[in-house]
Formats: C-alpha cells, structure tokens, sequence
C-alpha cells in the first residue's frame, strides 16, 4: 500500500513546513505518493516531484483549489483514498483544519501532531501542552496523521523529478467559498522556518516597545514572536504568538524578553537549540530552561544588544 | 435558530500536570478541572449571538463522567439554556464524541454548532472537524471573528502567517479560536438560575453509537527536562557566549 501526503506551496514554494514533515513518511516503509494543489503551479510542481523518497505527484490542477478549503479538499482526497493506507499532513493550520475531516470520512481516529513514529501502527504525540508525551497505537486499517514539522528535518529537493499525475475531481462540494486572506506582512522570516527567533512577553508594556525587538531582529535576521500575555494584552496580532494554542518552533537560537515562562509558552519553544532569557525577575520560571539567562531591565539591554550585533 | 454548543471538562489550564509513576497517563484524582478554555470561548460566542437577536436558544453537551454535569451548570449560568449530558466513564476518542454530537443534531437540528478548537488535555485538535465531515456540514475553524449573514456565515479564521475569510452555507461547525471574545463570569443571580436549568441525562447507548476506542496508550511519560544553564551578566558576555560558545549567530 502507499501513503499520501499532502503538500502545501505558497508563492512559488513548497512550503518549509511541507517538507519538513515529509521526512516522517519515510518511517512508514511505504511508498509515497504527494498531492498537491492549484493551478499555474508547474515550478512548484517539479520543486514537489524532486522531494527525495516521493515516488509520485498526484496534481489536482483545479481553480477552485488554488485556496485551501477542507470541503473541496477532503472530497478530492476521498475520492482516491482506496489506493492509500496512509494519510498525512503537515500541522499547519491547513493540516489541522483538512484531516480530521478526512479521519471522519474514513471512519478512522486521527493521530495528531506526531513527533515521531515508533513502528507503522504507533506513534509517538505530545498531550498537555507538551507536558506529557504519549505513545499511541492505532487499530484503524487506514491511518490519517498530522506531523509536527519541527520534530524533523527538511527532505532534500535533488532528486530527478518523479512522474506526475494531474486529476481534476469532479463533484466538488459546493457549502463554502473563499472570501479573502490578509497575511501579515513583514520582512523577516516566518516565525516557523526562522533559524533565529526574538520573541516578547507582558515585560514589553505595549506594542510600539516590539520595534526595540524588531531592531535586533533585523541584525540577527530573525522573526519576531511573542507570548500568548503580550497577544491578550493586545501589544501584538496572534499570528506572532509562540506556545501551545500559537506556533510552535524550534530555531537554532530563541531570545526570550520579558517573558516570565507560562507553561503555555515553554511548550511552543522549548525544543529550541539556545535558548536565552532576558528578563528583570530572577525568579522567571524561564530561566530554568535557558542556555543563557541575563538578569537586567529590557529596555536598557535591548538597545545594547542591538549595538552589540 | 438553536445554537448547540460542546464543552469538554478538562483539568484546568493553570494547574501543573503530573504524569503517573506507572506511564498510563496523568494524574487527575483530586485535581482541579475546569470547562476547556476553548469551549468558554465557544459558550461566550453563542450567548452574544443570543443578546444580538440572532438565536433563541443555546443548547450545550458535554460528554464524560458524572462531574461534567458541573461543567455543564458552569455554561448555563454564563448564560445558556439547557445542557444535555452524555454519561460516559471511560477515555472516549474525538471520532465517537462526533458521532454522539452528530446524532444529537439529527435531533436538535441547531442552525449553528460553536465548539473549541482544541481541548487543552489531548491537544486533538479534531471534534470539529470530524462533526462536519459526518454532518457535511461547511467548517469554519479556529474562528476570531463570525458574523451571520442570512443563511450563511462569514468567518475570519486564524492561519499561519495571517487571516483568511470564508463564508460557509448555515448550518455550520464553527471552532473557536483565542480571539473570537473574552469569556465572561457568571453572576451570582445567574448561578443561581442555572440551577433550575434543565440537563437532560443520555448515554451513547441512547444513540446507538459504538465508542470502542481506536486508540492504544501505550505508555506515557514526562519530557525530558531541560537544564538550566548560566547566567551571564551583561550584553557583551552574552553576546560572546553566543558566537564562541554556541556559535549560533
């Protein structure tokens, strides 16, 4: 049997995360199959055909799939799945959004965000906020998971393209419409690929202090990202929050500022290489997982960093 | 129109989770629980759309042991109608509690279902989903903004980089997301309303769904800790640290 993966691309990219969650499939000793989606995609097409390990290109090249929507998708999922065993995804808010719904279909339990595959029926997941980790096996004949990518490395893209299939499904559902998308838009890395991360808490006070973070950021090439307290204090919009109801990441260097290190916050970031604290209460919870702790009020500190870089 | 409304009683978000010494899961004996934060944000949505005019009545479900009726009275004296408990003491798995729900809405026939995205014990990130995919009902997940439109629904969704807007045919699966609203406390008068509020007690029996889980726990255990490492005391020695130390920038 074999397992499908599904692949998300934007702006003429596969998606980091994509490839980065890939990488499990290789775990399940199957064949591997991608899907991908949208039309006037022919470059990502091949960059998708090239992922080492993938052995054929199902290219649903349809208009109505040039945005993601978990009804259409599903069903064009569906309407092939008897070939697969396997179904997966990234944990991106597309992969979460799609394959429960394909679970449901299938009459299966979904596994969720995976970080690692023991044998080909269990797997291994975080539960509470990563506070715990759990070993799973499934009895479902059809699998569906959901990979969290920073749990592994991004496929290489070498290989010699593979062949490719075009599909165009028929029966698309037709109970939801894509309106618009408003992404927000910055210079700097995406939070979930960005080797470097400087991220701010409550200690901020308010939004215009993050430029003092956007400064470093721009020396270090870093993003910007921030506690779940500075996204309720309204400093910041969510798409910058860092823990277990935002991202999760794991740079190579993570600057926490003026966070003090909520349970909430540790889970999102904690699988980071380097992680270094900033913060004026040495009681922080956060200094007992920091690499490098620094003791000292942010504003006169943050400045300094930035001249010192 | 009926609003139906899922909660999940979980342990509460601010207590420190332990993980059993034999690995079969977390301890929850003589913890404190508390309704998942996800479906606060859920049952707050549904009474605003109540006080706007836009529904009638809330219906709220919770499925688990006995205690979940607490849950339950929690959501109704926040402000909603009258809750249905299905009894159920064993682990039950995301694609059976959406099998109950969907039977209850072959029953209920709401015009609108508002659950949370996920539940802060399991972290699925699943029920939603699974209930519209067995309804075919359109989903709007991890919703920070609804607004009903005649017989549809427009929904701003929290996505990775940004937002996108849908708009789905009613009757819809909404999923909350953190900023969709800040949850209010139950007055006291109300708590004491919700009292005489009633909660209609089922089992899945009732609705003639198997809940055999899918799903083996095999073990689990604590993560691995990480160590605290040095304190250093100014910029410049952090700054050296990270290039000749970690050599990471």
């Amino acid at each position: 049997m074999t397992t499908l993966f599904f692949i998300e691309h934007a702006n003429g990219k596969v998606s980091d995360q994509s490839l980065k969650a890939i990488s499990a499939t290789r775990d399940l000793g199957e064949e591997v199959h991608g899907m991908i989606a949208g039309t006037a995609i022919d470059s990502v097409v091949e960059e998708a055909s090239k992922i080492s390990g993938v052995s054929k290109i199902i290219h649903i090249e349809n208009d109505e799939y040039n945005n993601i929507l978990a009804e259409k998708l599903t069903s064009a999922i569906i309407n092939i799945s008897d070939n697969y065993n396997y179904f997966c995804a990234a944990a991106t808010t597309t992969g979460k959004n799609v394959m429960p719904r394909v679970a449901a279909k299938l009459d299966v339990s979904q596994i969720s965000e995976i970080i690692g595959v023991e044998s080909n029926d269990t797997f291994i997941r975080t539960i509470y906020a990563g506070n715990a980790i759990a070993t799973v096996q499934s009895s479902d004949a059809k699998k569906v998971l959901t990979i969290r990518p920073t749990a592994y490395k991004v496929a290489d893209t070498s290989d010699t393209g593979c062949e490719v299939e075009k599909i165009n499904p028929e029966n698309i559902p037709n109970i939801s419409e894509y309106i618009s998308e408003e992404l927000t838009k910055s210079d700097r890395p995406e939070l979930t690929s960005a080797k470097i991360i400087i991220s701010g808490g409550r200690g901020m006070q308010n939004g215009e202090n993050f430029e003092l973070l956007d400064k470093v950021a721009a020396k270090l090439g870093a993003a910007v990202g921030a506690s779940r307290a500075a996204v309720d204090a309204g400093f910041v919009p969510n798409d910058y929050q860092v823990g277990q109801t935002g991202k999760v990441v794991a740079p190579e260097l993570y600057i926490a500022v003026g966070i003090s290190g909520a349970i909430q916050h540790l889970a999102g970031m904690k699988d980071s290489k380097v992680i270094v604290a900033i913060n004026k209460d040495e009681e922080a919870p956060i200094f007992d997982i920091a690499d490098y702790g620094l003791v000292a009020d942010l504003f006169q500190v943050l400045p300094e960093l930035e001249g010192a870089i | 129109m009926k609003i139906l409304v899922p909660i999940k009683r979980v342990i509460d978000p601010y207590v420190s989770i332990r993980v059993k010494s034999d690995n079969t899961g977390v301890e929850t004996d003589n913890v404190k629980m508390s309704m998942n934060p996800f479906c606060e944000i859920a049952v707050e949505e549904a009474i605003r759309l109540k006080e706007a005019g836009k529904a009638e009545e809330i219906v709220i479900v919770s499925v688990g042991n006995q205690s979940c009726q607490e849950t339950i009275r929690t959501a109704l004296a926040m402000g909603a109608d009258r809750g249905i408990h299905v009894l159920i003491d064993q682990t039950v798995e995301p694609l059976s509690i959406a099998k109950i729900l969907s039977k209850i809405i072959d029953e209920e026939k709401p015009g609108l279902v508002i659950s949370g995205k996920q539940a802060i014990d399991g972290d699925n990130n699943q029920t939603g989903q699974m209930l519209a995919a067995l309804t075919d009902m359109p989903q709007g997940t991890f919703a920070s903004k609804i607004e009903i439109d005649g017989d549809k629904i427009q929904v701003t969704r929290e996505i990775d980089g940004g937002l996108q807007t849908v708009k789905l045919n009613m009757p819809a699966i909404i999923t909350t997301d953190l900023r969709l609203n800040e949850p209010r406390y139950a007055s006291l008068p109300n708590i004491m309303k919700a009292k005489k509020k009633p909660i209609d007690q089922k089992t899945p029996d009732d609705y003639g769904i198997d809940i055999t889980p899918r799903l083996k726990t095999l073990k689990v255990i604590e993560p691995p800790k990480r160590q605290a490492g040095i304190k250093v005391e100014n910029i410049s020695e952090l700054v050296e640290k990270l290039k000749n130390e970690a050599g990471v920038i």
